[in-house]
């Protein structure tokens, strides 16, 4: 069954413009606990108080304000803040495409499928382009009053909108210095490379599982009709005493070992 | 009993591991690197908090609303809806002992090449720093996956949640990338997208190259990743203030309240000292974990400073 579309834009290309509909790409499998009273079970329920008084506070009284460096408070009006909030737009702006590598990792955030919704001619072709020149697009939208940036890439021939983190939010390694120690040995190296060539392979998405998720469930399955397992504690790993290179050539060995016999 | 000097060392330690975000270790073949985990990415700009009408910042508090009260920390546990209204509890023991013993390692059995993975799989990224006396094992991976551009791939449980993860390595500088599952990810099919894409003319695709290359660039604008929001907000924060409009006193108790909270850590100042923390024992090494501890019980910015 076909997922709802969240929004609908178009992507603008200088004076290009394609129809789309934005859905998320994100599916949440993660497993959510509620916050329950441990006596009587009570699923509790979040308020927010003045911590000298205690009395609770209720939305409609709630005010949004700034704390700076200081220790200075600023309320900021619900209008002031309303103000502020960026005009709508159905425009999904692209500024400019670049090289796949002239983003790191660290900045992509959420991934968005788009959906074509007429002029579908264009639509494959630019997915198909992007794909050939290996750039993606720089877009700028508005969405649900928020603004966003994000990269427009070509995904299982179709489109994608990955939104972007801001500047000052990723933390890049060049602002780093690497830790120091003696020089590293010729030998040890080698071997390493040869270990990752050993363990060398595709990243194929469809053999990871989170089984973890999986066993939580049973769990809590076997838990509801009254039959939890046995907890049992996790023991410490022992501390090996052998040298790095031994252990570096053991790991070639067995890792040799294990690719002959797949 | 601990003694007081040896209770005030093992703190020390804890300082440094206690802001990272997980420690754990990385094996590599029979190789143990023990790791720091911390996140390299701060929360976005300018937060802002819940006041009442006096400019007083709120709390948030839990209550029980049978028993029309507020409840302490001892009295909640964590409950999963098996069904409406039917709860039941798990308690952290439970998901402690729920992961299989080699999920606390981050075990690197599959290496591939580093720029072949999507970034539709990248969820959150983290800096690993060298957590043990030696550096060398860390140093090692590390140049090793820079020099071959691969990325180790592997699963690992933290907090009751298992994660995927890519580790790279820049500049001698290790990274962890945590990566969506597969079935985290809606397939193109989901959304409406046919099985069989229709193909696009030649033509057609040869005019979108042609859009492409007129607006490529080599890189992004500097500009183009800014926060226009945060700044502006910044800008109205600063006229109210130069206005003296609607501006408020934090009072004392809520000082310290404020410094609990985990934004006000200057991150890259924390993954600095982390990541020169190994390979000199002794004194030294012990001076500087404890000027750390020092200067965060001093004032902390709060989350919003550049």
């Amino acid at each position: 069954m076909a997922a709802r579309a969240m929004w609908k834009g178009s992507i603008k290309i200088g004076r290009t413009a394609l129809a789309v509909k934005l859905y998320s790409a994100v599916q949440d499998k993660s497993v959510h606990f509620r916050l329950l009273h441990k006596t009587d079970k009570e699923p509790l329920k979040q308020h927010m108080i003045d911590p000298q008084t205690g009395d609770v506070v209720e939305s409609a009284d709630v005010k949004r304000g700034y704390i700076d460096d200081g220790g200075v408070i600023v309320m900021l009006e619900d209008e002031e803040l309303e103000e502020l909030e960026p005009e709508g737009s159905r425009d999904i702006e692209i500024t400019r495409f670049v090289p796949r590598s002239a983003l790191s990792h660290g900045y992509y955030d959420r991934p968005y499928w788009l959906a074509p919704e007429e002029g579908k001619g264009n639509y494959y072709a630019l997915a198909e382009a992007l794909e050939e020149e290996q750039r993606i697009g720089i877009a700028r939208w508005v969405m649900r009053k928020k603004q966003y940036v994000g990269a427009l890439v070509p995904e299982a021939g179709g489109l994608m909108l990955i939104t972007l983190r801001h500047a000052g939010e990723v933390v890049e390694a060049s602002s780093l210095e690497a830790p120091g120690g003696r020089a590293l040995d010729k030998k040890e190296l080698a071997l390493a490379e040869q270990l990752i060539s050993a363990l060398q392979g595709e990243f194929d998405p469809d053999e990871w599982r989170d089984e973890y998720r999986d066993r939580l469930l049973e769990f809590i399955e076997k838990k509801s009709k009254g039959r939890a397992p046995k907890i049992r504690r996790l023991r410490p790993k022992k501390e090996t005493t052998k040298s790095l290179e031994d252990v570096l050539a053991a790991s070639l060995k067995a890792a040799r070992k294990e690719r002959k016999s797949a | 009993m601990p003694s007081h000097a040896s209770a005030q060392r093992e703190r020390a330690r804890d300082e440094t591991r206690s802001r990272a975000f997980w420690s754990g270790t990385i094996t590599f073949g029979l190789v143990s690197i023990p790791v720091n985990l911390f996140p390299a990415v701060r929360s976005h700009g300018v937060a802002l908090r819940m006041l009442n009408e006096d400019g007083v910042p709120l709390a948030r508090r839990f209550f029980c609303p049978k028993q029309d009260r507020e409840v302490a920390d001892d009295e909640i546990v964590r409950g999963y809806e098996i069904e409406k209204d039917e709860y039941v509890v798990v308690t952290d023991d439970e998901l402690e002992a729920l992961e299989p013993r080699k999920s606390r390692d981050i075990d690197l059995r599959r290496f591939v090449p580093a720029d072949e993975i999507d970034p539709i799989y990248f969820e959150r990224s983290y800096f690993l720093t060298p957590a043990g006396e030696s550096t060398k094992a860390y140093r090692l991976l590390g140049e090793s996956l820079d020099q071959n551009k691969r990325a180790g791939i592997a699963t690992f449980v933290m907090r009751g949640k298992e994660y995927l993860i890519a580790i790279t390595a820049e500049k001698g500088i290790m990274r962890a990338d945590t990566l969506r599952f597969a079935d985290e990810l809606r397939s193109a099919a989901d959304v409406g997208l046919p099985k069989k894409l229709p193909k696009a003319k030649a033509a057609d695709v040869t005019k979108m190259r042609k859009l492409i290359d007129a607006h490529a660039k080599a890189a992004l604008a500097e500009a183009e990743l800014a926060d226009e929001y945060a700044e502006q907000l910044q800008k109205l924060v600063a006229k109210k203030e130069r206005k003296h409009e609607d501006i408020y006193e934090l009072p004392e108790e809520a000082e310290e309240a404020a410094d609990d909270d985990a934004d006000v850590i200057d991150l890259v100042e924390v993954l600095k000292r982390s990541l020169q923390s190994g390979e000199k024992s002794g004194p030294r090494k012990r001076a500087r974990k404890a000027a750390l501890r020092k200067r965060s019980t001093r004032k902390r910015k709060t989350a919003g400073k550049r």
